[in-house]
């Protein structure tokens, strides 16, 4: 996860370009990170079986949708009877920051065929996202890292929820190990990494204060987008100085 | 519509699920194909990125556990400091763990 020195620097238009290496180099970039995705993946597995999910169906859950937030949510919803549209509703509700990620990229995503561009956003997710943009921030290549750490999450996840099946017992109590902030923590860091100004702190205010009071006073699960949208709305109006 | 959790009925939940998420993938790059990105677009980007991580994590901030709080505290100050985020991260899930051990 440490940034690493490029050869040379790419030019502004090449950015988006990514090799079979890149995509490698992604990948190992979040193998350290994805052992705690299996500990999720296991705890997620465990509680899945404990709600009635049959083992294939858990697995299919983990490899087709890929978003453990939404997946664990859905299980307090799960019954003999499952509510479609509000189960629906809340998946979409707490998935929606992937919208913005997927806006954010675009930058350079259009720059890729259609084919890639959507290919590589089946493996959006959190954590590869910010790498990405970190590694766009820092004027160096940024898809190889959100393919290949993408590829990470994604496997790590699944065999995660396949091993809860099997060793649910082996990790009784993730939460008073730490380990429900493994996420929580890479992100902030991820945050702490790029520039910080007195607009970036301005911002950042805003998107926290709009983000609390939605999680506060708005529908559940809506606070991530508000806080984005409010913080990027900010950004559109009290601009950087262009660089000449 | 209540779905029975038949072997079909669960089925067709997984992939309803996972029609939607897809969507939440691909929809942000798809409305953005249709808007020209000028000056003030890429501002507006740029900000939201970092935005998104903020949103994400202020609840969490304010409203964990002791253990969350720290976790969070120690992971920026550890940062801020080394600015390398592996030894950040663990510092964090220490924190987290130490906290609520006691």
């Amino acid at each position: 996860m440490h940034s690493h020195a490029q050869n040379a620097a790419v030019p502004d238009d090449r950015l988006h370009e990514f090799t079979r290496k890149d995509v490698w180099n992604g990948f190992t970039h979040l193998v350290p990170l994805s052992f705690f995705v299996v500990i999720f993946g296991i705890a997620f597995g465990v509680a899945a079986v404990q709600t009635g999910l049959d083992p294939f169906s858990i697995v299919l859950m983990s490899t087709l949708v890929f978003a453990g937030a939404s997946q664990f949510a859905t299980l307090d919803m799960w019954g003999a009877q499952v509510p479609l549209i509000p189960v629906l509703i809340t998946v979409f509700a707490i998935n929606a920051r992937h919208l913005l990620m997927g806006a954010t990229l675009y930058p350079w995503l259009r720059q890729l065929s259609p084919m890639k561009r959507y290919g590589v956003m089946l493996f959006a997710s959190d954590a590869n996202w910010a790498l990405s943009m970190n590694a766009f921030g820092r004027k160096e290549p940024g898809l190889g890292l959100l393919l290949g750490g993408g590829i990470a999450l994604w496997s790590f996840w699944i065999v995660g929820t396949w091993l809860g099946f099997y060793f649910g017992n082996a990790i009784q109590d993730p939460v008073s190990l730490g380990l429900d902030m493994v996420m929580g923590c890479f992100l902030l860091s991820m945050v702490a990494i790029g520039p910080k100004n007195l607009r970036i702190f301005v911002i950042w205010a805003v998107a926290a204060g709009s983000s609390l009071f939605a999680y506060w006073y708005l529908p559940e699960n809506t606070h991530v987008v508000v806080g984005a949208l409010a913080g990027g709305t900010l950004g559109a109006f009290w601009t950087e100085k262009k660089k000449v | 519509m209540n779905i029975e959790t038949s072997f079909h009925g669960t089925l067709l939940i997984i992939l309803a699920m996972a029609v939607v998420t897809l969507i939440t993938r691909w929809g942000g790059v798809f409305v953005m194909s249709f808007i020209p990105i000028g000056y003030r677009v890429q501002q507006f980007i740029t900000a939201m990125s970092g935005s998104v991580l903020v949103a994400l994590l202020a609840p969490l901030a304010v409203e964990g556990d002791a253990g969350a709080r720290l976790a969070l505290l120690s992971t920026a100050v550890v940062m801020l400091l080394f600015k390398k985020p592996l030894p950040a991260i663990a510092a964090g899930i220490l924190a987290a763990a130490v906290t609520r051990a006691i």
